[in-house]
């Protein structure tokens, strides 16, 4: 398999990769999202932020198919996901790279395994060549040759996200979806991750989405940034998504959630919670 | 075939449901429904897998090794203990009548065609249920199993299949090694402790216990394997966050397989007897 085929694979199609039409998602009384229509364009990244619990890492799960939508249509390069068949569900998320929020590494399986997994799975290298693979992947995210034979539990929580990475990177993907890439890091290994996603874009001209809530991140990775605002505190006609635009315009927007999420001020959130409103 | 989550109902408006302990007895009912309903609809999926994508060596090996090699030793001194207390317990009764020769073909029918198969596959529910369930939970709260997913992996067909084989092929191998030791037991107790004739001893095992009985434990340990491996995985695959949601669904493994072993075993036996006596009529009994 040759290197450049995410880059090549998306300079020659046009329209928005991903395209959430009318999203609703609902895990049995509790409605998680409602009414979500999203276009990302080919080689963006996108940050999507907002508080914890509003959506955002199932909204991640909704573009590669991990969960299916209780109301409206997910479309990945204008085909709508809850039509495909098991094997075009398969090819579709071979397109996609995903570093979960705590890696989620194989824990049974070495370094070595959990970076060639997939390409093992689908049997695009042999066996030369999927060693080279891991290697040039682990030296890609800044990992040392000889880490490759260790399990998960021996490595600290950056190594693990950074194989995480190289584990995502290794089928060459078209889309990186990053969940939290950043949490429970130290400041210099979040720029690390941060310097790491930027590259990820850079080199192999994927398209990102970036569910965070490090405002660093957002301003050092993001083109575009989309903040979700929670159900619980919106009212039945309001829209969910509250901004949707560059990450410079942020920091002063007119809208005080949004001036509030991206200062880190608590405000009235402290006496909310007493009351016993998430 | 599905991969994703099942789709959840749309959003309904209006007030939230009555409770009342009518409604909730209606819950409860419609809960277990579902349960056994995701449980069938998992198995089919399972053993569709089976005939569409066969594991690889790689992956087989170790579940092999794991539920098979070293289930051996608890089986085995399971099986060796059972021989030797049924040899005890039954002794002093079989005396008394003078029938103490008699002793080896009820040790050994009992073993071969119930406690044997029953002892190994609870034995392998509760060593390697729970292990299995336990370990696909923590895949999934961590995760594990969505990057099984999105890395274009079938969930089902690397986890459960190879876990689904390896019990099914295996636990009629630990079946047999129970019912072996089982009988070695029993006959070193009668024989050696007890003094009970060694000649009568066998003579009468021989002439009651036959190969169609070996062969009704060992038939009734293929149901017990696949149920054992299809609730513990089952178990797994809906395991709860946290530590208490994992730590549940290993509990459940080992309860609902255990129920299963005996209400296969029940259901079984009737069936077994009712084509063993329409085929032999006049069969005799043990004494």
């Amino acid at each position: 398999m040759s290197e450049p085929a995410a880059a090549d694979r998306t300079e020659k199609r046009s329209g928005p990769i991903i395209e959430l039409v009318g999203v609703s998602m609902k895990f049995r009384q509790q409605a998680v999202l409602r009414d979500i229509s999203l276009k990302i364009e080919r080689g963006q990244t996108v940050c999507i932020i907002g508080e914890s619990g509003c959506g955002k890492t199932v909204m991640l799960k909704l573009m590669i198919g991990l969960l299916r939508p209780s109301r409206g249509v997910v479309k990945f390069d204008g085909r709508d996901l809850s039509t495909l068949k098991e094997k075009e569900i398969v090819q579709v998320r071979l397109r996609f790279g995903f570093l979960f929020q705590n890696a989620a590494l194989f824990d049974s399986l070495t370094i070595f395994d959990n970076i060639a997994f997939g390409p093992r799975e689908h049997d695009l290298f042999d066996r030369a060549e999927l060693d080279q693979v891991v290697l040039d992947r682990l030296q890609e995210v800044g990992l040392p040759a000889g880490l490759e034979t260790k399990k998960p539990a021996e490595l600290s929580g950056g190594q693990r996200k950074r194989v995480g990475l190289a584990r995502a990177l290794a089928l060459n993907p078209e889309v990186m979806l990053y969940d939290e890439p950043t949490t429970g890091l130290d400041p210099i290994m979040t720029d690390v991750i941060n310097e790491l996603i930027l590259q990820t874009q850079r080199t192999k001209k994927a398209t990102g989405v970036v569910v965070t809530h490090e405002m660093k991140t957002v301003a050092k990775v993001a083109d575009r940034v989309v903040m979700l605002y929670p159900l619980t505190r919106l009212e039945p006609d309001e829209p969910q998504i509250i901004y949707d635009g560059p990450p410079e315009r942020l920091e002063d927007h007119a809208d005080k959630r949004i001036r509030q999420f991206v200062r880190g001020e608590a405000g009235e959130r402290l006496r909310e919670l007493s009351q016993g409103r998430e | 075939m599905a991969v994703a989550q099942l789709p959840v109902a749309p959003e309904a408006a209006g007030p939230p449901p009555p409770s009342t302990p009518v409604h909730r007895i209606g819950e409860r009912v419609l809960n277990v429904v579902a349960e056994i309903g995701g449980l069938a609809q998992f198995a089919g999926t399972t053993i569709s897998w089976l005939f569409s994508r066969a594991p690889r060596w790689s992956v087989l090996v170790p579940n092999f090794y794991a539920i098979g090699v070293q289930s051996m030793a608890v089986v085995a001194i399971t099986g060796t203990f059972i021989g030797m207390v049924l040899a005890v317990q039954a002794y002093s009764q079989f005396e008394m009548m003078g029938l103490a020769t008699r002793m080896g073909s009820v040790i050994n029918i009992s073993l071969v065609k119930e406690l044997g198969p029953v002892l190994a596959a609870t034995m392998l529910a509760g060593r390697v249920g729970s292990s299995m369930a336990a370990e696909l939970g923590t895949m999934r709260v961590t995760e594990q199993i969505d990057a099984l997913s999105a890395l274009g992996t079938n969930p089902i067909n690397y986890l459960v299949v190879p876990r689904f084989l390896a019990c099914v092929l295996l636990i009629p191998l630990l079946t047999l090694m129970a019912d072996f030791m089982g009988v070695i037991g029993g006959a070193f107790v009668s024989i050696q402790l007890m003094k009970v004739d060694s000649f009568y001893y066998w003579y009468h095992s021989r002439q009651y216990v036959g190969s169609l009985d070996l062969l009704a434990g060992v038939f009734k340990s293929y149901f017990f394997g696949a149920a054992i491996a299809l609730i513990s995985c089952h178990r797994g695959f809906h395991s709860k966050a946290g530590a208490e949601g994992v730590g549940k669904a290993a509990t459940e493994a080992f309860v609902y397989s255990f129920i299963m072993i005996l209400v296969i075993d029940f259901v079984i036996g009737i069936l077994w007897n009712a084509v063993y006596y329409a085929i032999w009529p006049n069969a005799t009994g043990l004494l």
